[in-house]
């Protein structure tokens, strides 16, 4: 998998906590500046698999890279290429938008100006021009989750990763959310989501739907439909998913 | 900035903006040591003692107006024998002394109200304290480093290894598990951020608040509670120091054994604070405990803290004398430490 186009590659990837087997043998390619959907029921194994990916955890066996690097020895180098926004809302509530930012600039090492530049860029990109200085326990979700998207991309990663990043969200914020990924995506970056709804599945370029650990189902969404006659990605989920053994 | 700076930053922007458990560390300590220092006191102050005398002589006199003048005591006079029981159980006086002259010898009889029988010991001292200089075989008794018994200065290492395992461990375990909470601590993570300087972003902030504290709780232990000031003190602040970074590897070790913040308060309370009052010799003398909970005490770091406190603030000895305490402390600090930065690491 030395193609140059790819940014994401993942061969028989596993992962067992004890008798249970969370992952089961995946494998997949993500392009570049693809925006790529990894659905699943909960414990279908979707959060573990993104773990694994972001160097949180290591794979029980199975191989893959990720920018370019490997997942089970390059883990450190993969952090530098890739952001994470995680299914929690997860920034510090009692910092202001601002300190935020400035932290997870620091943080992914860019220097004081790089900083000062791409904070500017991303409040303008934003509008929170306003609300720069509120704590962000203060502000509406739907801007927060706008700035934890902001925060986990502010270092202009290769790749990001976004963990059902719009869960609890209202329909119209969670469209404007996806118009900030796909100017990302428009950008270059490459983006791999999880996610619940199956009507945000329609928004991606290429959608894997997991069950059981496994990958069940992995094309466009036009492909995918017409691979199962069906009209919406929300009936290909339910076709797909119908016999899964694994319930919450 | 660098990283460690603005993670110490952000830690210390979250410690300010908690206003409320800023005000309870910063104002506990104040409080804990004058309670202890002057309202809570093992001195036993107004004894009220009656005397049964048959007869009387030279001695007698000597020893009752003894008792009139002294300020612990409050004389209720002299009764019959028989009227002691009942003036006791009345709560009329807390003590009788009985004196019975016989030729030149002067047999007599202390009694005591022991239904508290930390205040009948104290009683029954100060009593014979009394009597021994009027008999014949004078035992003159000094008590060493702290003549007037005050109990402020034996309460003062106490509070003080409670206050740093209070602060240091609960607090520490408490943010480092409420990130974990958040998910913030994934996004660090998954940050190029390298884990030691996660550790020491956390560990930082909350040790130059532990200064803060130290610095407060000796000032007030050497001008308000007038605990006598001589070279030890450097030793004093370099034994305090030690044990606020132990403290803090305590509140490592709690943050990795849990998972949300309520049994973090929990774990840090029932495994640090209760052993801490009970069996670090805060309280209750070490010697006097059976000997399983004596080996139990050994692993308690605010034992040997607050015994190398006694001796460093109270006896004045110098560093050499707590060479052992301090030893022991730096034995589990490192023993912490080290199997932290290896759990941290091999998280994965």
């Amino acid at each position: 998998m030395t193609n140059n186009n790819i940014a994401i590659s993942v061969k028989d990837l596993t992962k067992r906590f004890g008798d249970f087997t969370a992952v089961d043998s995946i494998t997949f390619d993500v392009r570049k500046g693809e925006i790529f959907g990894f659905l699943g029921a909960n414990g279908a194994g979707k959060t573990t698999a993104m773990r694994m990916l972001c160097g949180l955890s290591y794979p029980t066996s199975g191989s893959g890279t990720v920018a370019g690097f490997n997942i089970s020895t390059e883990g450190e180098l993969i952090k530098r290429h890739i952001g994470y926004m995680s299914q929690k809302f997860s920034l510090y509530g009692d910092l202001s938008v601002v300190q935020n930012l400035r932290l997870f600039s620091t943080i992914y090492g860019l220097s004081d100006s790089e900083t000062k530049k791409r904070m500017s860029a991303m409040m303008k990109r934003l509008g929170m021009d306003s609300m720069a200085d509120a704590r962000v326990k203060s502000i509406p979700v739907g801007w927060r989750q706008k700035l934890a998207f902001a925060a986990s991309t502010i270092h202009n990663p290769e790749i990001v990763f976004l963990d059902e990043p719009t869960g609890g969200v209202d329909p119209v914020t969670r469209r404007k959310f996806w118009e900030l990924i796909y100017q990302a995506s428009s950008e270059g970056m490459t983006v791999f989501v999880t996610t619940h709804y199956l009507d945000e599945a329609e928004y991606c370029n290429r959608v894997s739907i997991m069950v059981d650990g496994r990958i069940a189902a992995l094309d466009t969404p036009a492909a995918l439909k017409e691979q199962f006659h069906a009209d919406s990605m929300d009936e290909v989920f339910r076709i797909v998913a119908k016999d899964a053994q694994r319930t919450e | 900035m660098n990283i460690l700076g603005s993670l110490i930053k952000k830690e210390a922007i979250h410690i300010v903006r908690d206003r409320r458990t800023m005000f309870i560390t910063l104002v506990m300590p104040l409080v804990l040591l004058l309670l202890f220092g002057f309202a809570i006191s093992t001195e036993v102050n107004n004894i009220r003692i009656a005397v049964v005398a048959d007869r009387h002589n030279d001695t007698t006199r000597d020893i009752i107006q003894a008792l009139e003048v002294n300020s612990y005591f409050s004389f209720e006079g002299i009764t019959a024998a028989d009227d002691v029981d009942d003036l006791l159980r009345q709560s009329k006086i807390d003590a009788a002394l009985i004196l019975r002259p016989d030729g030149n010898k002067l047999p007599c009889q202390i009694i005591v109200d022991a239904s508290n029988p930390t205040v009948a010991q104290a009683v029954a001292s100060y009593i014979s304290g009394v009597i021994t200089p009027s008999s014949d075989n004078v035992i003159v008794t000094r008590t060493l480093y702290n003549p007037q018994m005050k109990s402020s200065y034996n309460f003062v290492p106490g509070i003080m290894g409670m206050i740093f395992i209070l602060i240091c461990a609960i607090m520490t375990s408490v943010s480092i598990v409420r990130e974990k909470e958040t998910g913030t601590m994934d996004l660090l993570l998954v940050s190029p951020v390298r884990p030691i300087n996660i550790i020491f972003g956390k560990l930082i902030p909350y040790f130059i608040l532990s200064c803060v504290i130290l610095a407060i709780m000796l000032t007030m232990a050497y001008t308000v509670l007038g605990l006598p000031v001589s070279d030890s003190v450097f030793s004093v602040i370099g034994v305090s120091l030690l044990y606020i970074i132990l403290s803090l590897s305590i509140g490592l070790l709690v943050s990795a054994m849990v998972s949300n913040q309520v049994s973090a308060l929990i774990v840090s309370a029932m495994l640090f604070m209760v052993p801490v009052i009970m069996l670090s010799g805060m309280i209750f003398p070490v010697d006097n405990m059976p000997v399983v909970l004596q080996g139990v005490s050994c692993i308690i770091p605010a034992r040997w803290y607050i015994s190398a406190m006694r001796k460093l603030m109270i006896q004045q000895v110098d560093f050499a004398g707590v060479l052992n305490e301090v030893f022991i402390m730096v034995g589990m600090t490192l023993v912490l430490l080290a199997a932290q930065l290896g759990k941290f690491n091999s998280k994965k």
